[in-house]
């Protein structure tokens, strides 16, 4: 087995946490049943690790192994990574053609390893007909750094990738080429949304979100539930304004719905707006050039986030329409510019 | 335009009725229960609403007390205030009103500066009093001044009068508040 692959398995495993070790190399699959009988997984961990090592090496692991474990890695720690969503289509009048993952990934391959003549690209296959493709970048004379690749997940009967953020930005132009040319479109655009939260970004793009389950709470009275009163109450105890409660109760309940909302961690918000004022001869009103601003709104879970508050009482409902379109639009990311 | 009048109605038997008026609800909800949970002869009521007018209703009792609650992280809470203030018939101030502003302790969230809150207050002649609420210690301590307070406003407690307390109040304010 070579050096360079073994030292990259061997900082693939380390990386992996304890509890979940006897997992993903299950899904690797690589090794056997009986091998991994051999190894104690109560040791400490660097001595398991020197244990997998020799028994890849007695595998004889290659490159290609040791890649798809970095995949099954990722797949279990998506959220290590920032996603960009790609949307591709067709050009008008082409037919749309039976899909062939066999003939994608040969495609693909092609095309990556005609411009750059290091690349290593690998393939796995999960359910709903996804395919997770892991490129690692070379140039025309350096070997392909494995320690800096990039992920794609397409969804082969949807017209969406999914990309991992990476520092290589040269690289992007290449890629984007490739997954249009093998998966027979004609162009591909990146979409204003970004997140951590693959799952998030897919119940957005592929509008998946808004499936209301029923709950066994849906048996209370709808004002009770709604309104989070104690049963128990003190009595004592009068809310005057209950009927606005109920109002706001209701407009949150029509923006955001009842299901839980897709995980995101930020919206952002550039204006380059000129300036308007009702005073006349204001120098700023004067300026030819408009003014530039960003906004940004963080969160653990942005979107719940908004759905709380107007029943917090922070903030009057119905809330600005630029907040509540971001799961309707597909954006985090708005640019605001004069009409 | 419906207006809080503090005489409009008549007292019922040893009973005092407070008013608390803010746009965070739970805060209002924290801040009344533990009122409730003072040991007070009186028998004591805690309305909570967002915002003044309140809806018309024949079955309130009179309002004894009115504590409107500025949240300092917020300036939608002040602006709902000063909106409300509006509705607040003149000769509530006369010792019936109080200011309580929250929030003071986490600094980096203050949007609305100190200064505002105590020129709401001196415009309006009433006291403000500081407390966040969401320190479970600091809610308790304001809400046995509360009690005591609404006790003294609903003429509970013999020889004192809202009016006595509000002026006992403003002899001990510094002379700074001259100068704003």
């Amino acid at each position: 087995m070579d050096e360079t692959v073994a030292e990259f398995i061997k900082r693939t495993i380390l990386k992996i946490p304890l509890n979940e070790l006897t997992t993903i190399l299950k899904a690797w699959d690589f090794l056997s049943e009986n091998q991994l009988q051999t190894v104690n997984f109560r040791q400490r961990k660097e001595s398991v690790v020197q244990h997998l090592i020799h028994l890849c090496e007695e595998k004889r692991a290659s490159l290609n192994d040791a890649a798809l474990l970095d995949i099954i890695y990722t797949q279990f720690h998506q959220h290590q990574k920032v996603w960009d969503v790609f949307q591709m289509s067709k050009g008008p009048g082409e037919d749309v053609d039976l899909f062939d993952m066999k003939q994608f990934k040969n495609s693909f391959k092609k095309i990556l390893q005609r411009a750059l003549k290091n690349v290593t690209v690998s393939f796995r296959e999960t359910e709903e007909n996804a395919v997770w493709i892991r490129i690692a970048w070379g140039t025309q004379y350096t070997k392909p750094n494995q320690y800096k690749p990039t992920y794609v997940v397409y969804y082969s009967q949807t017209p969406y990738a999914f990309k991992s953020s990476s520092t290589l930005r040269r690289n992007t132009p290449l890629l984007g080429q490739a997954l249009t040319i093998a998966s027979k479109h004609h162009q591909i655009v990146k979409m204003d949304l970004r997140s951590r939260y693959l799952d998030s970004l897919k119940a957005i793009v592929f509008k998946q979100y808004n499936q209301t389950f029923e709950t066994h709470n849906s048996t209370t009275p709808l004002q009770e539930r709604s309104l989070g009163l104690d049963i128990n109450m003190d009595s004592r105890i009068i809310h005057e304004n209950i009927v606005e409660k109920e109002r706001v109760q209701r407009i949150t309940q029509e923006t955001f719905g009842d299901y839980p909302q897709p995980q995101l961690e930020f919206a952002q918000y550039k204006l380059e707006t000129k300036f308007k004022s009702d005073l006349n001869g204001s120098i700023l009103a004067e300026r030819e050039e408009p003014l530039r601003c960003l906004i940004k709104f963080s969160s653990p879970h942005l979107l719940e986030a908004l759905k709380s508050l107007a029943p917090a009482g922070i903030a009057d409902a119905p809330l600005s329409p630029l907040l509540t379109c971001i799961p309707n639009k597909r954006k985090n990311y708005f640019k605001i510019r004069d009409k | 335009m419906s207006v809080l009048r503090p005489l409009d109605k008549l007292p019922s038997l040893n009973t005092a009725t407070i008013l608390l008026v803010g746009t965070e609800d739970a805060l209002l909800q924290q801040l009344a229960d533990s009122m409730l949970k003072e040991d007070c002869a009186s028998e004591l009521k805690v309305h909570l609403a967002k915002s003044l007018p309140l809806p018309s209703s024949v079955n309130r009792p009179r309002i004894d007390l009115i504590v409107f609650v500025v949240n300092l992280h917020s300036k939608y809470s002040l602006q709902n205030t000063e909106e409300s203030l509006h509705h607040v018939d003149a000769s509530f101030f006369l010792g019936k009103v109080c200011f309580l502003a929250t929030g003071a302790g986490r600094e980096s969230h203050c949007s609305i500066h100190r200064h505002t809150v105590v020129k709401l207050a001196h415009t309006y002649q009433s006291p403000l009093l500081y407390c966040d609420l969401e320190v479970e210690g600091f809610r308790v301590t304001m809400a046995q001044r509360l009690v005591r307070v609404l006790q003294i406003c609903a003429g509970h407690v013999p020889g004192v009068s809202a009016l006595n307390l509000l002026s006992l109040l403003r002899s001990s304010e510094g002379p700074s508040l001259e100068d704003l």
